[in-house]
């Protein structure tokens, strides 16, 4: 199932086979079998707003494999400042480039430009709707450490009701059968609509309060942060974002093989003391952003 | 004698059954306004919707993909196809797999209430009705639907 000259919009939009042969080429890359395979590309990375981690990660993810990278971050020195259109923007833009790597903050943006681009589009996040390539990396990472995804438990923990990445993962998981824990205060609960979907591609799903209420071992933790903006009352905020907070007496708690995982950026919701144990892939996972990039870079393009 | 408050028509589509006062909107929806003679009745006394409206349009057939399209609006509507005054078709509204341009997404941030961009949204779940969003995928329910 090839990926060539296809938009990678949406988490939704993509089979199983998909999903592994991303991971599967990612491996490769990684293990250095590709090289200079966007050698004469031009790559557009059109940020309309900012970001850290994402935009480098596949700046650099282009450049090392031999690509023009061009682009701007933030849109204050652009037309659309003088109230251009996205979609001239994107229409313009696609005739200087080989593939547009686009962030956005209004949801279904890359939808959007992907139908009035001529060339792929690749969404680097929309809002907070969908962010496919961070699905990609955790997944990636994921098999570095367990082969079998049907077999997998996996709790998410914090804010599954704003959280793209959560969303976006557990719906790629649930394409698995994988079991999922969903562990949030009442506040934060993953959207009930999301929840019944997981079901419906054939994942158990158990919504719960706190990590003591699972009574089994499991595999993966997945941590995210708690956004102080979300509570209207800065004291239930304390209370909630100290009751998930991952320390190293709640890792050994939960046994010796649990991997904990998180999109990064980590405020306090993981003690510094927990990123030494062998269960913290955090960082592993971040730099896992290239070579995931990369394949998928390389397999729009149809270059690998 | 039955005096006809609406003339019969000897060829095209009868729409029936439209809730009261919702004709001209059905009209909209459907692309009719410069479709010929079309023949409007608007707060007729019915059995099964207590008023209703009915909306008569000369020489056109109208295909069940358009006719669905009116479904959110007018889910009890009955079509009646008229040819050389018999009538041929008589068929009920159906729920189509996507809506186009029909419905308003209820998302401020959703790319749709922000740019020009045609909103479109798949049936996801039929009874209760739920759509999705194409563009920001969020999903609505039948009471959130709000008709552009």
């Amino acid at each position: 199932m090839s990926l060539k000259g296809m938009s990678i919009i949406s988490i939704r939009d993509m089979e199983k086979e998909h999903l592994e042969e991303v991971i599967r080429v990612a491996g490769e890359v990684k293990r250095g079998k590709h090289k200079n395979f966007l050698k004469g590309k031009v790559i557009s990375t059109l940020f309309f707003e900012p970001s850290t981690r994402t935009r480098l990660s596949f700046e650099s993810a282009a450049k090392q494999m031999g690509a023009e990278v061009i682009g701007f971050a933030g849109s204050d020195y652009t037309s659309v400042k003088k109230g251009e259109s996205l979609g001239d923007t994107i229409k313009t833009v696609s005739g200087y480039c080989d593939l547009i790597v686009m962030r956005h903050h209004l949801e279904g943006s890359a939808r959007y430009a992907s139908e009035v681009a001529s060339v792929p589009v690749i969404n680097a996040g929309d809002g907070a709707n969908q962010h496919p390539t961070q699905t990609f990396l955790d997944l990636f990472t994921i098999r570095e450490y367990f082969q079998d995804f049907s077999s997998l438990k996996v709790a998410f923990l914090g804010d599954l009701k704003y959280g793209r990445t959560v969303h976006s993962l557990a719906y790629a998981l649930s394409l698995y059968k994988t079991t999922i824990w969903l562990i949030s205060p009442d506040l934060l609960r993953m959207p009930q609509f999301l929840v019944e979907e997981l079901r419906a591609n054939g994942s158990s799903v158990r919504e719960i309060d706190n990590l003591e209420q699972i009574q089994e071992t499991f595999d993966i933790l997945y941590v995210t942060r708690i956004q102080r903006e979300r509570f209207g009352d800065p004291q239930e905020y304390m209370k909630v974002a100290g009751s998930y907070r991952i320390t190293r007496g709640v890792i050994e708690s939960l046994g010796k093989n649990i991997k904990i995982m998180h999109p990064l950026p980590r405020v306090d919701e993981i003690d510094f003391d927990v990123d030494t144990m062998d269960n913290a892939i955090y960082f592993k996972q971040a730099h896992n952003g290239i070579p995931v990039r990369q394949a998928i870079l390389g397999l729009v393009l149809g270059t690998i | 004698m039955k005096t006809y408050k609406v003339y019969a028509i000897n060829d095209g589509t009868v729409i029936d059954h439209i809730p009261a006062t919702k004709a001209l909107k059905v009209i909209d929806i459907l692309g009719l306004e410069n479709e010929g003679i079309l023949t409007i009745g608007i707060g007729f006394t019915s059995q099964k919707l207590g008023r209703k409206d009915i909306i008569k349009i000369e020489n056109k057939y109208l295909e069940k993909e358009e006719t669905d399209k009116i479904s959110l609006i007018a889910p009890q509507a009955t079509i009646n196809i008229i040819k050389n005054g018999k009538l041929k078709e008589k068929r009920k509204i159906e729920l189509p797999d996507e809506y186009v341009g029909i419905v308003k997404c209820s998302n401020p941030n959703c790319i749709t209430s922000v740019e020009k961009v045609k909103t479109r949204f798949k049936v996801i779940n039929r009874a209760p009705l739920m759509l999705r969003c194409h563009y920001c995928e969020r999903v609505i329910s039948y009471d959130e639907v709000e008709i552009l």
